[in-house]
Protein backbone atom coordinates (compact mmCIF):
# COMPACT_ATOMS: atom_id res chain seq x y z
CA UNK A 1 0.00 0.00 0.00
CA UNK A 2 1.32 3.40 -0.77
CA UNK A 3 1.04 6.19 1.68
CA UNK A 4 -1.45 8.80 1.45
CA UNK A 5 0.70 11.95 0.82
CA UNK A 6 -0.96 15.23 2.17
CA UNK A 7 -0.59 17.94 -0.62
CA UNK A 8 -0.79 21.23 0.74
CA UNK A 9 -2.16 24.30 -0.77
CA UNK A 10 0.88 25.97 -2.14
CA UNK A 11 1.08 23.39 -4.88
CA UNK A 12 -2.23 24.90 -6.38
CA UNK A 13 -1.54 28.36 -6.01
CA UNK A 14 0.25 28.12 -9.93
CA UNK A 15 -3.74 27.20 -10.96
CA UNK A 16 -5.42 30.76 -10.39
CA UNK A 17 -4.30 34.26 -11.02
CA UNK A 18 -1.62 36.41 -9.12
CA UNK A 19 -5.10 38.44 -8.18
CA UNK A 20 -6.74 35.82 -6.39
CA UNK A 21 -3.59 35.62 -4.02
CA UNK A 22 -4.23 39.08 -3.28
CA UNK A 23 -7.92 38.49 -2.26
CA UNK A 24 -9.35 40.68 -5.31
CA UNK A 25 -10.91 38.14 -7.18
CA UNK A 26 -13.44 35.58 -5.66
CA UNK A 27 -12.65 31.84 -5.79
CA UNK A 28 -16.24 29.89 -6.48
CA UNK A 29 -16.74 26.20 -5.92
CA UNK A 30 -19.46 24.92 -8.92
CA UNK A 31 -20.19 21.29 -7.86
CA UNK A 32 -19.96 18.61 -7.36
CA UNK A 33 -23.89 18.65 -6.74
CA UNK A 34 -24.93 21.26 -9.59
CA UNK A 35 -27.72 20.80 -11.38
CA UNK A 36 -25.99 22.21 -14.72
CA UNK A 37 -22.43 20.38 -14.59
CA UNK A 38 -24.13 17.11 -16.07
CA UNK A 39 -23.15 14.75 -12.88
CA UNK A 40 -20.88 15.52 -10.23
CA UNK A 41 -17.97 17.36 -12.22
CA UNK A 42 -16.93 20.09 -9.77
CA UNK A 43 -15.56 23.62 -10.97
CA UNK A 44 -13.62 26.17 -9.32
CA UNK A 45 -14.00 29.40 -10.59
CA UNK A 46 -11.66 32.21 -10.54
CA UNK A 47 -14.20 35.40 -10.86
CA UNK A 48 -14.20 38.61 -11.20
CA UNK A 49 -17.38 40.23 -10.57
CA UNK A 50 -19.28 37.60 -13.03
CA UNK A 51 -16.27 36.79 -15.47
CA UNK A 52 -14.55 33.83 -15.05
CA UNK A 53 -10.90 34.55 -15.15
CA UNK A 54 -10.21 31.00 -14.31
CA UNK A 55 -12.06 27.40 -15.03
CA UNK A 56 -10.59 24.62 -12.84
CA UNK A 57 -11.70 21.69 -13.62
CA UNK A 58 -11.63 18.79 -10.69
CA UNK A 59 -12.76 15.42 -12.09
CA UNK A 60 -12.81 11.97 -10.36
CA UNK A 61 -15.93 12.05 -8.75
CA UNK A 62 -17.50 8.98 -10.20
CA UNK A 63 -14.12 7.52 -10.28
CA UNK A 64 -15.44 3.63 -10.57
CA UNK A 65 -11.95 1.45 -11.34
CA UNK A 66 -14.20 0.23 -14.34
CA UNK A 67 -10.74 -0.78 -16.45
CA UNK A 68 -9.38 -2.18 -13.11
CA UNK A 69 -12.79 -4.33 -12.44
CA UNK A 70 -12.40 -5.59 -16.31
CA UNK A 71 -9.22 -6.74 -15.44
CA UNK A 72 -11.06 -9.84 -13.32
CA UNK A 73 -13.52 -10.84 -15.40
CA UNK A 74 -13.28 -12.37 -18.91
CA UNK A 75 -13.32 -11.28 -22.24
CA UNK A 76 -17.26 -12.06 -22.21
CA UNK A 77 -17.99 -11.10 -19.07
CA UNK A 78 -15.79 -7.80 -18.85
CA UNK A 79 -18.47 -6.86 -21.71
CA UNK A 80 -21.52 -6.14 -19.09
CA UNK A 81 -18.48 -3.52 -17.46
CA UNK A 82 -18.73 -1.22 -20.72
CA UNK A 83 -22.83 -0.48 -20.78
CA UNK A 84 -21.92 1.42 -17.10
CA UNK A 85 -19.02 3.56 -18.69
CA UNK A 86 -21.01 6.15 -20.62
CA UNK A 87 -24.35 5.66 -19.94
CA UNK A 88 -25.96 7.89 -22.72
CA UNK A 89 -24.21 5.66 -25.45
CA UNK A 90 -24.14 1.75 -23.73
CA UNK A 91 -24.78 0.31 -27.62
CA UNK A 92 -21.59 2.13 -28.69
CA UNK A 93 -19.55 1.18 -25.52
CA UNK A 94 -20.37 -2.60 -26.17
CA UNK A 95 -19.35 -1.96 -29.78
CA UNK A 96 -16.66 -0.37 -29.39
CA UNK A 97 -15.39 -3.07 -26.61
CA UNK A 98 -16.38 -5.99 -28.75
CA UNK A 99 -14.64 -5.23 -32.00
CA UNK A 100 -11.83 -4.78 -30.07
CA UNK A 101 -12.33 -8.59 -28.75
CA UNK A 102 -13.03 -9.38 -32.30
CA UNK A 103 -9.74 -8.09 -33.85
CA UNK A 104 -7.64 -9.38 -30.71
CA UNK A 105 -8.96 -12.63 -31.57
CA UNK A 106 -9.78 -12.71 -35.42
CA UNK A 107 -13.45 -13.43 -35.48
CA UNK A 108 -15.81 -12.73 -38.39
CA UNK A 109 -19.01 -10.78 -37.89
CA UNK A 110 -22.09 -12.15 -39.96
CA UNK A 111 -23.08 -8.95 -42.22
CA UNK A 112 -26.94 -9.43 -40.93
CA UNK A 113 -25.27 -8.39 -37.11
CA UNK A 114 -23.38 -5.61 -38.80
CA UNK A 115 -25.83 -4.06 -40.20
CA UNK A 116 -27.97 -4.73 -36.99
CA UNK A 117 -24.86 -3.29 -34.95
CA UNK A 118 -25.54 -0.04 -37.19
CA UNK A 119 -29.51 0.49 -37.05
CA UNK A 120 -28.58 0.08 -33.30
CA UNK A 121 -25.83 2.16 -32.66
CA UNK A 122 -27.42 5.03 -34.59
CA UNK A 123 -30.58 4.81 -32.86
CA UNK A 124 -28.49 5.36 -29.82
CA UNK A 125 -26.69 8.15 -31.17
CA UNK A 126 -30.25 9.90 -31.55
CA UNK A 127 -31.10 8.76 -28.17
CA UNK A 128 -27.90 10.30 -26.98
CA UNK A 129 -28.57 13.44 -28.62
CA UNK A 130 -32.08 13.80 -26.93
CA UNK A 131 -30.64 13.53 -23.75
CA UNK A 132 -27.92 16.37 -24.58
CA UNK A 133 -30.70 18.34 -26.15
CA UNK A 134 -33.16 17.78 -22.87
CA UNK A 135 -30.53 18.81 -20.95
CA UNK A 136 -29.08 21.47 -22.82
CA UNK A 137 -32.62 23.14 -22.84
CA UNK A 138 -32.61 22.77 -19.06
CA UNK A 139 -29.66 24.54 -18.91
CA UNK A 140 -31.27 27.25 -21.28
CA UNK A 141 -34.04 27.44 -18.78
CA UNK A 142 -36.10 26.00 -21.75
CA UNK A 143 -38.18 23.25 -19.64
CA UNK A 144 -40.40 22.16 -22.35
CA UNK A 145 -37.42 21.07 -24.80
CA UNK A 146 -36.48 18.40 -22.06
CA UNK A 147 -40.04 16.70 -21.97
CA UNK A 148 -40.28 16.38 -25.16
CA UNK A 149 -36.84 15.37 -25.62
CA UNK A 150 -37.43 12.52 -23.56
CA UNK A 151 -40.76 11.47 -25.05
CA UNK A 152 -38.66 10.13 -28.00
CA UNK A 153 -36.16 8.92 -25.92
CA UNK A 154 -38.69 6.56 -24.72
CA UNK A 155 -39.46 5.38 -27.81
CA UNK A 156 -35.52 4.20 -28.92
CA UNK A 157 -35.53 2.92 -25.30
CA UNK A 158 -38.54 1.08 -26.07
CA UNK A 159 -36.87 -0.73 -29.13
CA UNK A 160 -33.86 -1.35 -27.26
CA UNK A 161 -36.20 -3.27 -24.33
CA UNK A 162 -37.63 -5.17 -27.15
CA UNK A 163 -34.64 -6.44 -28.98
CA UNK A 164 -32.46 -6.86 -25.48
CA UNK A 165 -34.97 -6.82 -22.32
CA UNK A 166 -33.24 -3.86 -20.98
CA UNK A 167 -33.63 -0.35 -21.19
CA UNK A 168 -30.07 1.15 -21.08
CA UNK A 169 -27.84 -1.74 -20.12
CA UNK A 170 -27.97 -3.70 -22.95
CA UNK A 171 -25.19 -5.55 -23.33
CA UNK A 172 -26.61 -6.67 -26.92
CA UNK A 173 -23.72 -6.66 -28.81
CA UNK A 174 -21.86 -9.46 -28.32
CA UNK A 175 -18.08 -10.45 -29.58
CA UNK A 176 -18.82 -12.49 -33.02
CA UNK A 177 -22.29 -10.71 -33.39
CA UNK A 178 -25.13 -9.81 -31.24
CA UNK A 179 -26.82 -12.02 -28.19
CA UNK A 180 -29.62 -13.10 -30.43
CA UNK A 181 -31.39 -12.33 -33.45
CA UNK A 182 -34.31 -9.41 -33.04
CA UNK A 183 -37.85 -10.30 -32.60
CA UNK A 184 -40.06 -9.95 -35.95
CA UNK A 185 -41.92 -7.06 -34.37
CA UNK A 186 -38.57 -4.70 -34.66
CA UNK A 187 -38.54 -3.61 -38.13
CA UNK A 188 -41.95 -2.05 -37.45
CA UNK A 189 -40.91 0.06 -34.45
CA UNK A 190 -37.56 1.27 -36.02
CA UNK A 191 -39.78 2.25 -39.70
CA UNK A 192 -42.11 3.79 -37.23
CA UNK A 193 -39.60 5.82 -35.16
CA UNK A 194 -38.08 7.02 -37.97
CA UNK A 195 -40.82 8.03 -40.08
CA UNK A 196 -42.00 9.74 -36.74
CA UNK A 197 -38.74 11.41 -35.95
CA UNK A 198 -38.39 13.23 -39.04
CA UNK A 199 -41.56 15.55 -37.67
CA UNK A 200 -39.98 15.49 -34.13
CA UNK A 201 -36.81 17.11 -35.09
CA UNK A 202 -38.03 19.68 -37.39
CA UNK A 203 -40.36 20.50 -33.96
CA UNK A 204 -37.35 20.61 -31.85
CA UNK A 205 -36.02 23.31 -34.62
CA UNK A 206 -39.46 25.27 -34.84
CA UNK A 207 -39.05 25.66 -30.78
CA UNK A 208 -35.46 26.39 -30.51
CA UNK A 209 -33.33 27.52 -34.21
CA UNK A 210 -34.67 30.65 -34.68
CA UNK A 211 -35.56 31.68 -30.91
CA UNK A 212 -34.33 34.64 -31.21
CA UNK A 213 -33.85 34.36 -27.22
CA UNK A 214 -32.20 31.25 -27.88
CA UNK A 215 -29.72 32.97 -30.86
CA UNK A 216 -28.79 35.22 -27.84
CA UNK A 217 -27.13 32.92 -25.53
CA UNK A 218 -25.60 31.03 -27.96
CA UNK A 219 -23.83 32.53 -30.63
CA UNK A 220 -20.47 33.64 -30.21
CA UNK A 221 -20.10 32.05 -27.09
CA UNK A 222 -17.29 29.42 -26.29
CA UNK A 223 -15.45 30.48 -28.92
CA UNK A 224 -13.38 27.14 -30.09
CA UNK A 225 -10.85 27.47 -32.60
CA UNK A 226 -9.81 25.10 -34.75
CA UNK A 227 -6.41 24.70 -33.70
CA UNK A 228 -6.97 24.74 -29.89
CA UNK A 229 -9.81 21.89 -30.22
CA UNK A 230 -7.14 19.67 -32.39
CA UNK A 231 -3.87 20.42 -29.88
CA UNK A 232 -6.52 19.91 -26.74
CA UNK A 233 -7.55 16.20 -29.02
CA UNK A 234 -11.29 17.27 -28.91
CA UNK A 235 -13.03 14.88 -31.37
CA UNK A 236 -16.79 14.46 -32.20
CA UNK A 237 -19.47 17.28 -32.82
CA UNK A 238 -17.47 19.42 -30.87
CA UNK A 239 -14.52 19.23 -32.95
CA UNK A 240 -16.94 19.55 -36.56
CA UNK A 241 -18.63 22.05 -34.88
CA UNK A 242 -14.81 23.77 -35.11
CA UNK A 243 -14.42 23.26 -38.75
CA UNK A 244 -12.81 19.92 -38.62
CA UNK A 245 -14.37 17.27 -41.10
CA UNK A 246 -13.31 14.34 -38.90
CA UNK A 247 -15.84 11.41 -38.10
CA UNK A 248 -14.22 7.84 -37.61
CA UNK A 249 -17.73 6.51 -39.30
CA UNK A 250 -16.22 8.26 -42.53
CA UNK A 251 -12.34 8.50 -41.61
CA UNK A 252 -11.69 4.38 -40.81
CA UNK A 253 -15.06 3.07 -41.86
CA UNK A 254 -16.17 0.04 -39.89
CA UNK A 255 -19.44 -2.13 -39.71
CA UNK A 256 -19.17 -1.39 -43.69
CA UNK A 257 -20.59 2.34 -42.93
CA UNK A 258 -18.77 3.06 -46.78
CA UNK A 259 -21.92 1.68 -48.01
CA UNK A 260 -24.34 4.19 -46.62
CA UNK A 261 -24.82 7.24 -47.93
CA UNK A 262 -24.56 10.34 -45.24
CA UNK A 263 -22.85 13.43 -44.79
CA UNK A 264 -20.82 14.53 -42.01
CA UNK A 265 -22.28 18.31 -40.81
CA UNK A 266 -19.35 20.40 -40.33
CA UNK A 267 -19.86 23.91 -39.32
CA UNK A 268 -17.17 27.02 -39.29
CA UNK A 269 -18.60 28.89 -36.59
CA UNK A 270 -16.91 27.49 -33.55
CA UNK A 271 -19.24 28.64 -30.79
CA UNK A 272 -22.16 27.22 -28.52
CA UNK A 273 -24.56 27.61 -31.61
CA UNK A 274 -22.47 25.62 -33.94
CA UNK A 275 -22.56 22.65 -31.64
CA UNK A 276 -26.30 22.51 -31.24
CA UNK A 277 -26.73 22.43 -34.89
CA UNK A 278 -24.08 20.15 -35.58
CA UNK A 279 -25.78 18.04 -33.41
CA UNK A 280 -29.53 18.39 -34.69
CA UNK A 281 -28.43 17.45 -38.47
CA UNK A 282 -26.55 14.60 -36.84
CA UNK A 283 -29.67 13.08 -36.02
CA UNK A 284 -31.34 14.03 -39.32
CA UNK A 285 -27.74 11.93 -40.96
CA UNK A 286 -28.36 9.00 -38.39
CA UNK A 287 -32.12 8.69 -39.56
CA UNK A 288 -30.38 8.54 -43.07
CA UNK A 289 -28.32 5.69 -41.85
CA UNK A 290 -31.04 3.75 -40.09
CA UNK A 291 -33.44 3.95 -43.32
CA UNK A 292 -30.47 2.57 -45.69
CA UNK A 293 -29.61 0.03 -43.62
CA UNK A 294 -32.94 -1.07 -42.73
CA UNK A 295 -34.06 -1.14 -46.25
CA UNK A 296 -31.16 -3.79 -46.99
CA UNK A 297 -31.37 -5.74 -44.07
CA UNK A 298 -29.97 -8.92 -44.95
CA UNK A 299 -31.19 -12.21 -43.79
CA UNK A 300 -28.71 -14.90 -42.24
CA UNK A 301 -27.45 -15.71 -39.19
CA UNK A 302 -26.80 -13.10 -36.05
CA UNK A 303 -23.70 -14.78 -34.59
CA UNK A 304 -20.43 -15.94 -35.75
CA UNK A 305 -19.85 -20.08 -36.34
CA UNK A 306 -16.90 -19.92 -34.49
CA UNK A 307 -17.45 -22.05 -31.56
CA UNK A 308 -14.12 -21.97 -30.00
CA UNK A 309 -15.21 -17.82 -29.19
CA UNK A 310 -19.08 -17.71 -29.77
CA UNK A 311 -21.23 -19.69 -27.37
CA UNK A 312 -23.61 -22.17 -29.00
CA UNK A 313 -27.44 -21.46 -29.10
CA UNK A 314 -29.52 -22.97 -26.43
CA UNK A 315 -31.63 -25.36 -28.67
CA UNK A 316 -27.92 -27.29 -29.39
CA UNK A 317 -26.94 -27.88 -25.89
CA UNK A 318 -29.12 -30.94 -25.36
CA UNK A 319 -28.55 -32.34 -28.34
CA UNK A 320 -24.92 -31.68 -29.24
CA UNK A 321 -21.97 -32.65 -26.93
CA UNK A 322 -19.50 -30.79 -28.60
CA UNK A 323 -21.64 -27.50 -28.11
CA UNK A 324 -22.42 -28.45 -24.11
CA UNK A 325 -18.85 -28.55 -23.88
CA UNK A 326 -17.90 -25.41 -25.73
CA UNK A 327 -20.47 -23.71 -23.82
CA UNK A 328 -19.24 -24.77 -20.66
CA UNK A 329 -15.53 -24.00 -21.47
CA UNK A 330 -17.14 -20.90 -22.88
CA UNK A 331 -18.41 -20.00 -19.67
CA UNK A 332 -16.35 -21.04 -17.17
CA UNK A 333 -12.91 -20.75 -18.18
CA UNK A 334 -13.54 -18.31 -21.01
CA UNK A 335 -11.18 -17.85 -24.30
CA UNK A 336 -7.91 -17.64 -24.91
CA UNK A 337 -6.85 -14.92 -26.98
CA UNK A 338 -3.35 -14.40 -28.45
CA UNK A 339 -0.65 -12.48 -26.55
CA UNK A 340 -0.61 -8.75 -28.35
CA UNK A 341 -2.27 -5.41 -27.54
CA UNK A 342 -4.88 -4.25 -29.76
CA UNK A 343 -6.30 -0.39 -30.28
CA UNK A 344 -10.19 0.15 -32.19
CA UNK A 345 -11.76 3.50 -32.06
CA UNK A 346 -15.41 4.05 -32.98
CA UNK A 347 -17.09 7.57 -32.91
CA UNK A 348 -19.47 8.04 -30.39
CA UNK A 349 -21.81 10.28 -29.86
CA UNK A 350 -19.33 12.37 -27.90
CA UNK A 351 -16.20 11.43 -30.01
CA UNK A 352 -13.73 8.99 -30.81
CA UNK A 353 -14.37 6.03 -28.34
CA UNK A 354 -11.71 4.11 -28.49
CA UNK A 355 -10.19 0.41 -26.64
CA UNK A 356 -7.13 -0.91 -25.87
CA UNK A 357 -6.83 -4.44 -24.99
CA UNK A 358 -3.49 -5.82 -23.32
CA UNK A 359 -3.93 -9.56 -23.71
CA UNK A 360 -1.42 -11.88 -21.56
CA UNK A 361 -2.12 -15.47 -23.58
CA UNK A 362 -4.96 -15.89 -20.65
CA UNK A 363 -8.72 -15.89 -20.76
CA UNK A 364 -8.65 -12.39 -19.29
CA UNK A 365 -7.22 -8.80 -20.52
CA UNK A 366 -3.79 -8.10 -18.87
CA UNK A 367 -4.87 -4.35 -19.61
CA UNK A 368 -7.85 -2.57 -20.39
CA UNK A 369 -7.50 1.72 -21.22
CA UNK A 370 -10.58 3.49 -22.84
CA UNK A 371 -9.73 6.74 -24.90
CA UNK A 372 -12.99 8.38 -23.84
CA UNK A 373 -14.48 11.41 -26.32
CA UNK A 374 -15.64 13.04 -22.64
CA UNK A 375 -12.33 13.37 -20.74
CA UNK A 376 -10.45 15.34 -23.45
CA UNK A 377 -13.40 17.38 -24.41
CA UNK A 378 -13.53 18.41 -20.82
CA UNK A 379 -9.66 19.49 -20.75
CA UNK A 380 -10.38 22.53 -23.09
CA UNK A 381 -13.18 23.95 -21.39
CA UNK A 382 -10.55 26.16 -19.10
CA UNK A 383 -9.13 27.24 -22.74
CA UNK A 384 -13.15 28.39 -23.93
CA UNK A 385 -14.70 29.99 -20.80
CA UNK A 386 -11.86 32.57 -20.24
CA UNK A 387 -13.82 35.94 -20.38
CA UNK A 388 -17.04 34.43 -19.87
CA UNK A 389 -19.84 34.93 -17.44
CA UNK A 390 -21.23 32.06 -15.30
CA UNK A 391 -24.35 32.21 -17.24
CA UNK A 392 -22.59 31.85 -20.36
CA UNK A 393 -20.56 28.87 -18.25
CA UNK A 394 -23.63 27.15 -18.53
CA UNK A 395 -24.27 27.04 -21.75
CA UNK A 396 -20.65 25.95 -22.73
CA UNK A 397 -20.52 23.76 -20.49
CA UNK A 398 -23.69 21.38 -21.75
CA UNK A 399 -22.47 21.92 -25.12
CA UNK A 400 -19.51 20.31 -25.41
CA UNK A 401 -21.64 17.16 -24.01
CA UNK A 402 -19.67 15.77 -21.30
CA UNK A 403 -20.61 12.42 -19.94
CA UNK A 404 -19.18 12.09 -15.88
CA UNK A 405 -19.18 8.57 -16.00
CA UNK A 406 -17.03 8.15 -19.50
CA UNK A 407 -14.14 11.05 -18.37
CA UNK A 408 -14.01 9.33 -14.96
CA UNK A 409 -14.96 5.62 -15.65
CA UNK B 1 -65.96 23.10 -9.01
CA UNK B 2 -64.39 22.43 -5.94
CA UNK B 3 -64.63 19.64 -3.64
CA UNK B 4 -67.66 21.50 -2.13
CA UNK B 5 -69.60 20.95 -4.77
CA UNK B 6 -69.38 17.23 -4.79
CA UNK B 7 -69.78 16.42 -0.96
CA UNK B 8 -72.64 19.35 0.01
CA UNK B 9 -71.95 21.36 2.92
CA UNK B 10 -69.62 18.89 5.24
CA UNK B 11 -69.30 21.14 7.68
CA UNK B 12 -66.87 19.32 10.10
CA UNK B 13 -64.20 16.89 9.63
CA UNK B 14 -62.39 15.00 11.91
CA UNK B 15 -58.76 13.29 11.51
CA UNK B 16 -56.02 12.94 13.91
CA UNK B 17 -52.76 14.98 13.37
CA UNK B 18 -50.87 12.07 12.51
CA UNK B 19 -53.00 11.65 9.38
CA UNK B 20 -53.01 15.53 8.21
CA UNK B 21 -49.16 16.16 8.91
CA UNK B 22 -48.08 12.73 7.17
CA UNK B 23 -50.72 13.60 4.50
CA UNK B 24 -48.99 17.03 3.64
CA UNK B 25 -45.45 15.04 3.92
CA UNK B 26 -46.52 12.52 1.55
CA UNK B 27 -47.94 14.74 -1.11
CA UNK B 28 -45.24 17.84 -1.32
CA UNK B 29 -42.04 15.99 -1.15
CA UNK B 30 -39.38 17.64 -2.86
CA UNK B 31 -36.64 15.60 -3.73
CA UNK B 32 -33.04 16.95 -4.31
CA UNK B 33 -31.95 17.55 -7.87
CA UNK B 34 -29.05 15.24 -7.66
CA UNK B 35 -27.46 12.55 -10.01
CA UNK B 36 -24.51 10.47 -9.73
CA UNK B 37 -24.66 8.19 -12.44
CA UNK B 38 -27.00 6.13 -14.97
CA UNK B 39 -29.44 6.03 -12.37
CA UNK B 40 -29.98 9.93 -12.44
CA UNK B 41 -30.72 9.52 -16.31
CA UNK B 42 -33.59 6.94 -15.24
CA UNK B 43 -34.41 9.33 -12.78
CA UNK B 44 -35.03 12.30 -15.43
CA UNK B 45 -37.11 10.10 -17.27
CA UNK B 46 -39.16 9.41 -14.23
CA UNK B 47 -39.44 13.48 -14.32
CA UNK B 48 -40.08 13.82 -17.85
CA UNK B 49 -43.17 13.33 -19.99
CA UNK B 50 -44.20 9.70 -19.76
CA UNK B 51 -43.58 9.04 -16.48
CA UNK B 52 -44.49 12.13 -15.10
CA UNK B 53 -43.33 11.76 -11.13
CA UNK B 54 -44.96 15.17 -10.40
CA UNK B 55 -48.09 12.95 -9.95
CA UNK B 56 -47.25 11.74 -6.74
CA UNK B 57 -46.53 15.65 -5.33
CA UNK B 58 -43.07 15.89 -6.94
CA UNK B 59 -43.03 18.67 -8.79
CA UNK B 60 -40.70 19.96 -8.02
CA UNK B 61 -36.36 19.30 -8.08
CA UNK B 62 -34.64 21.44 -5.48
CA UNK B 63 -31.14 22.21 -6.18
CA UNK B 64 -30.41 23.42 -3.17
CA UNK B 65 -30.71 20.30 0.45
CA UNK B 66 -31.71 23.27 2.50
CA UNK B 67 -35.05 22.89 0.35
CA UNK B 68 -35.49 18.97 -0.28
CA UNK B 69 -36.94 16.41 2.06
CA UNK B 70 -35.82 13.82 -0.06
CA UNK B 71 -32.65 12.53 -1.25
CA UNK B 72 -32.34 10.08 -4.34
CA UNK B 73 -29.58 8.69 -4.48
CA UNK B 74 -29.15 7.79 -8.00
CA UNK B 75 -25.93 5.89 -8.95
CA UNK B 76 -22.52 4.75 -8.00
CA UNK B 77 -21.10 6.38 -4.68
CA UNK B 78 -17.04 6.75 -4.87
CA UNK B 79 -15.00 7.02 -2.01
CA UNK B 80 -14.21 10.49 -3.38
CA UNK B 81 -18.36 11.45 -3.49
CA UNK B 82 -18.90 9.91 -0.09
CA UNK B 83 -18.15 13.18 1.78
CA UNK B 84 -19.84 15.19 -0.09
CA UNK B 85 -22.87 13.14 -0.43
CA UNK B 86 -23.11 13.32 3.63
CA UNK B 87 -22.52 17.02 3.69
CA UNK B 88 -24.96 17.13 1.51
CA UNK B 89 -27.57 14.81 3.59
CA UNK B 90 -26.74 16.73 6.78
CA UNK B 91 -27.56 20.20 4.84
CA UNK B 92 -31.25 18.69 4.39
CA UNK B 93 -33.85 19.95 6.93
CA UNK B 94 -35.62 17.30 9.63
CA UNK B 95 -37.89 15.31 8.68
CA UNK B 96 -35.50 13.69 5.84
CA UNK B 97 -35.23 11.00 3.73
CA UNK B 98 -33.14 9.09 1.42
CA UNK B 99 -33.80 6.61 -1.64
CA UNK B 100 -30.81 4.25 -2.47
CA UNK B 101 -32.13 3.83 -6.17
CA UNK B 102 -29.98 1.22 -7.95
CA UNK B 103 -27.26 -1.83 -7.11
CA UNK B 104 -24.87 0.60 -6.92
CA UNK B 105 -26.28 2.54 -4.45
CA UNK B 106 -27.64 -0.31 -2.38
CA UNK B 107 -24.86 -2.58 -1.95
CA UNK B 108 -22.33 -1.93 -4.94
CA UNK B 109 -23.88 -3.85 -7.95
CA UNK B 110 -21.88 -5.02 -10.16
CA UNK B 111 -18.83 -2.96 -8.74
CA UNK B 112 -16.75 -4.76 -5.94
CA UNK B 113 -13.63 -2.74 -6.29
CA UNK B 114 -11.43 -0.37 -4.80
CA UNK B 115 -13.48 2.74 -5.37
CA UNK B 116 -17.04 2.62 -5.06
CA UNK B 117 -18.73 2.34 -1.58
CA UNK B 118 -20.53 -1.09 -1.31
CA UNK B 119 -23.56 0.42 -0.72
CA UNK B 120 -24.44 3.80 0.00
CA UNK B 121 -25.64 3.41 3.60
CA UNK B 122 -22.24 2.69 4.49
CA UNK B 123 -22.51 7.11 4.13
CA UNK B 124 -26.19 8.11 4.77
CA UNK B 125 -28.90 6.43 6.85
CA UNK B 126 -31.24 4.46 3.97
CA UNK B 127 -34.98 4.33 3.92
CA UNK B 128 -35.76 2.80 0.69
CA UNK B 129 -33.66 0.67 -1.27
CA UNK B 130 -34.90 -0.09 -5.25
CA UNK B 131 -33.48 -2.87 -6.69
CA UNK B 132 -32.56 -2.91 -10.73
CA UNK B 133 -29.44 -1.52 -12.88
CA UNK B 134 -30.99 0.72 -13.42
CA UNK B 135 -34.19 0.85 -12.04
CA UNK B 136 -37.38 1.30 -14.23
CA UNK B 137 -38.86 4.44 -13.71
CA UNK B 138 -41.62 2.71 -12.71
CA UNK B 139 -39.71 0.64 -10.29
CA UNK B 140 -38.23 4.37 -8.89
CA UNK B 141 -41.91 5.43 -8.42
CA UNK B 142 -42.82 2.12 -6.64
CA UNK B 143 -39.76 2.64 -4.01
CA UNK B 144 -41.35 6.34 -3.84
CA UNK B 145 -44.48 4.66 -2.90
CA UNK B 146 -43.16 2.35 -0.61
CA UNK B 147 -41.86 5.81 1.11
CA UNK B 148 -44.59 7.20 0.88
CA UNK B 149 -46.40 4.00 2.86
CA UNK B 150 -43.30 4.24 5.58
CA UNK B 151 -44.14 7.97 6.16
CA UNK B 152 -47.66 7.46 6.42
CA UNK B 153 -47.16 4.99 9.28
CA UNK B 154 -44.93 7.62 11.52
CA UNK B 155 -45.92 8.81 14.75
CA UNK B 156 -45.44 12.83 15.04
CA UNK B 157 -44.03 13.01 18.34
CA UNK B 158 -40.88 9.95 17.01
CA UNK B 159 -38.06 10.91 16.17
CA UNK B 160 -38.01 11.08 12.08
CA UNK B 161 -34.41 9.57 11.67
CA UNK B 162 -33.13 6.83 13.77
Amino acid sequence: MTQIQEVSIDQFKHLVSERALRGETMLLNMGPQHPSTHGVLRLLLELDGETIINCISDIGYLHTGIEKNMEAKTYQKAEVMTDRLDYMNTMGNNLAYVMAVEKLVDLDVPVRAQALRVILVELQRIASHLVWLGAFGLDLAAMSVFLYCFRERELVLDIFEMVSGQRMMTTYIRPGGLWRDVPVEFEKAVRDFVQLFHKRVDEYERLMTRNPIFIDRLVGIGYLDKKTALSYGVTGPTLRASGVNWDLRKATPYLGYEQYDFNVPVSDDCDTYARYIVRIQEMRESLKIIEQAMNKLPLGPVRSENRKFVPPPRSEIGVSMESLIHHFKLWTEGFLAPKGSIYNAVESPRGELGVFLESDGGPKPYRVHMRTPSFDNLAVLPEITKGHLVADLVAILASIDIVLGDSDR
Amino acid sequence: MGIEQKLGNMGVATTTLETVVNWSRTNAMWPMLFGLACCAIEMMAAQASDYDMSRFGMELMRASPRQSDLMIVAGRCSKKMGPVLRLLYDQMPEPKWVIAMGDCASCGGVFNNYAIFQGVDEVVPVDVYVAGCPPRPEALIHGVMTLYEKVNAQKVTAPVTA
